[in-house]
């Protein structure tokens, strides 16, 4: 058993250097929706947002990256101190690993894996643990209560992304998430099947606890919610997660929708731009509506987002995937995979 | 390969001892947990893809979720446990001989199992390959396995499930069905 020999060192090293090639861009794109998320709720408000740190304040995401590194790291003496330094370091690598699978063009793409889908859902579903692993160690009520909210919701919304994704995949036949995209080339899944786009939409932003689904960290109530006790890089390390966590989701949603890498038309000068900025910009879309919703809507009271999950959400993507499936089994549309 | 197959089959065996000797109940549903993850982890090397996700999305995603809710908001000491444990003590003995005369006697059918389910393995990619013997072979337990679970299901929502009287609930279409005229009245006082 020969494990250490050049071979396996330089696939290795190649490993390593594919996957900086993820993180990099994506912590800096991490920063830079920090910074967008400002700037757009400034818009929205009628304010200007930062703009004193470098131009038009495009600096101050460094600089709080930098405030953060150099504060303190308080662990509270009450706490379940393992646990409490495990919780963030859970809750940001969750939303890295899921970036292995994400085709960003049509080759680009690190690990093409056949159940790629299901590896995104149980990865997300996974991501609540970072969450209650820190409601419970910090000890505190405040973190214990933000951490039982959220654990509810996260579960309850799981249920309805589940049957989304039942229904696309329904349409594809397969669990690839290239296949996903490539079965999209005649027509977006957006136009058959837009309810499930709006819920999707919806249950992605309860799944990443954001506005109006915020309830985990609900600072009018719960202080700071679950990362009431955590401070400097260990409290960075959440809001990283889960700013990776949103644009996994937008991915997730173009991919699934959106037809991830393709042009929106056929024709030669879409073609012409390649496929990953088509990915890039329809994230982006996506991403602006997280931050409209944030600065437009109100946050939900905890019966009103139960409610909506259980009895609205629930009984609708149940009823549209045996629609869906009906329609395609009486049409003769069921797609034949290909082993 | 080897080299992962005894990381991941050591951290399921270390965590699953760890689980049942942990002092405190939450930090044994952690280990559990890792327990299943791991595991998920030798599905993969077997090429069960499908397996492996599937257990991360049902044990680990929603069945531990609701577990670990459960067992922190209990808040249980360790002595309560020791005191419960013994009375317990019969019961989960029986269990676990029963389950290992279970193991063991399939394990000395494997043969059998084996040559059922390897028609056709690697021809297709192994969700499609689940789902062909699931729903042709299978289809009858698999539809009373999902008999059973309604069953279940129906039975914990009829235990849980009380009408209390006085609660405000908020009805959305009532809301929003409103008008000024239901709420408002203009009274004239006073003559003229």
């Amino acid at each position: 058993m020969e494990i250490i020999n050049f071979d396996n060192l330089k696939y290795f090293f190649i490993l390593v250097l594919y996957v900086l090639a993820i993180i990099g861009p994506l912590l800096i794109a991490v920063a830079f929706l920090t910074y967008l998320e400002r700037k757009v709720i400034a818009l929205v408000q009628y304010r200007k947002g930062p703009n004193v740190v470098g131009f038009f304040g495009l600096l101050q995401p460094f600089a709080d990256g930098v405030k953060l590194f150099s504060k303190e790291t308080i662990i509270p003496a009450s706490s379940s101190k393992l646990i409490f330094v495990l919780a963030p370091m859970i809750s940001f690598s969750l939303s890295l690993i899921a970036w292995s699978v994400i085709p960003v063009s049509e080759n680009i793409v690190l690990s093409n894996i056949n159940v790629g889908i299901l590896y995104l859902f149980a990865v997300s579903s996974l991501s609540i643990y970072g969450i209650i692993m820190a409601g419970w160690a910090s000890n505190s009520k405040y973190a214990f209560l933000g951490a039982l909210r959220s654990a509810a919701q996260m579960v309850s919304y799981e249920v309805s992304i589940g049957f989304v994704i039942v229904t696309v995949l329904l349409c594809v036949g397969s669990l690839n998430l290239s296949n996903i995209v490539l079965a999209q080339k005649n027509c977006w899944f957006v136009l058959p099947l837009f309810p499930m786009f709006v819920v999707f939409v919806i249950s992605a932003l309860a799944e990443t606890n954001r506005a109006p689904f915020d309830l985990p960290e609900d600072e009018s109530a719960l202080v700071a919610g679950y990362f009431t006790e955590y401070s400097s890089m260990l409290f960075a390390m959440f809001f990283l997660g889960e700013y990776s966590a949103m644009i996994l989701m937008s991915s997730l949603g173009t991919i699934l929708f959106l037809g991830g890498w393709l042009a929106p038309f056929d024709n030669e000068i879409f073609n012409a731009i390649p496929g990953f900025i088509w990915f890039f910009l329809k994230v982006g879309v996506l991403l602006f509506i997280f931050l409209w919703v944030r600065a437009t809507l109100p946050r939900f009271r905890y019966d009103q987002l139960m409610r909506l999950g259980w009895k609205v959400f629930l009984p609708l993507s149940l009823l549209w995937v045996v629609l869906t499936a009906t329609f395609l089994i009486f049409f003769d549309l069921l797609p034949n995979f290909e082993s | 390969m080897n080299l992962f197959f005894f990381l991941f089959s050591s951290i399921t065996v270390l965590s699953c001892v760890a689980v049942i000797s942990s002092r405190n109940p939450v930090h044994s549903v952690f280990f559990l947990i890792l327990a299943f993850v791991n595991s998920a982890g030798i599905f993969v090397l077997a090429g069960a893809e499908f397996l492996a996700m599937i257990l991360l999305i049902v044990y680990v995603g929603a069945v531990a979720v609701l577990f670990l809710f459960v067992v922190m908001m209990l808040n249980i000491g360790v002595d309560e446990i020791k005191v419960q444990a013994k009375k317990y003590m019969f019961s989960g003995v029986l269990v676990a001989f029963i389950l290992l005369l279970e193991l063991i006697f399939s394990f000395s059918n494997l043969d059998v199992i084996y040559q059922k389910s390897n028609q056709d393995v690697y021809k297709l990619p192994n969700t499609h390959e689940i789902g062909n013997i699931l729903y042709t072979n299978y289809f009858l337990p698999f539809q009373i396995a999902g008999c059973i679970l309604l069953v279940a299901m129906l039975g914990a929502i009829i235990l849980t499930l009380r009408k209390r009287e006085g609660v405000l609930r908020q009805d959305i279409s009532e809301q929003v069905s409103r008008e000024k005229k239901d709420s408002i009245e203009i009274i004239k006082i006073g003559k003229k």
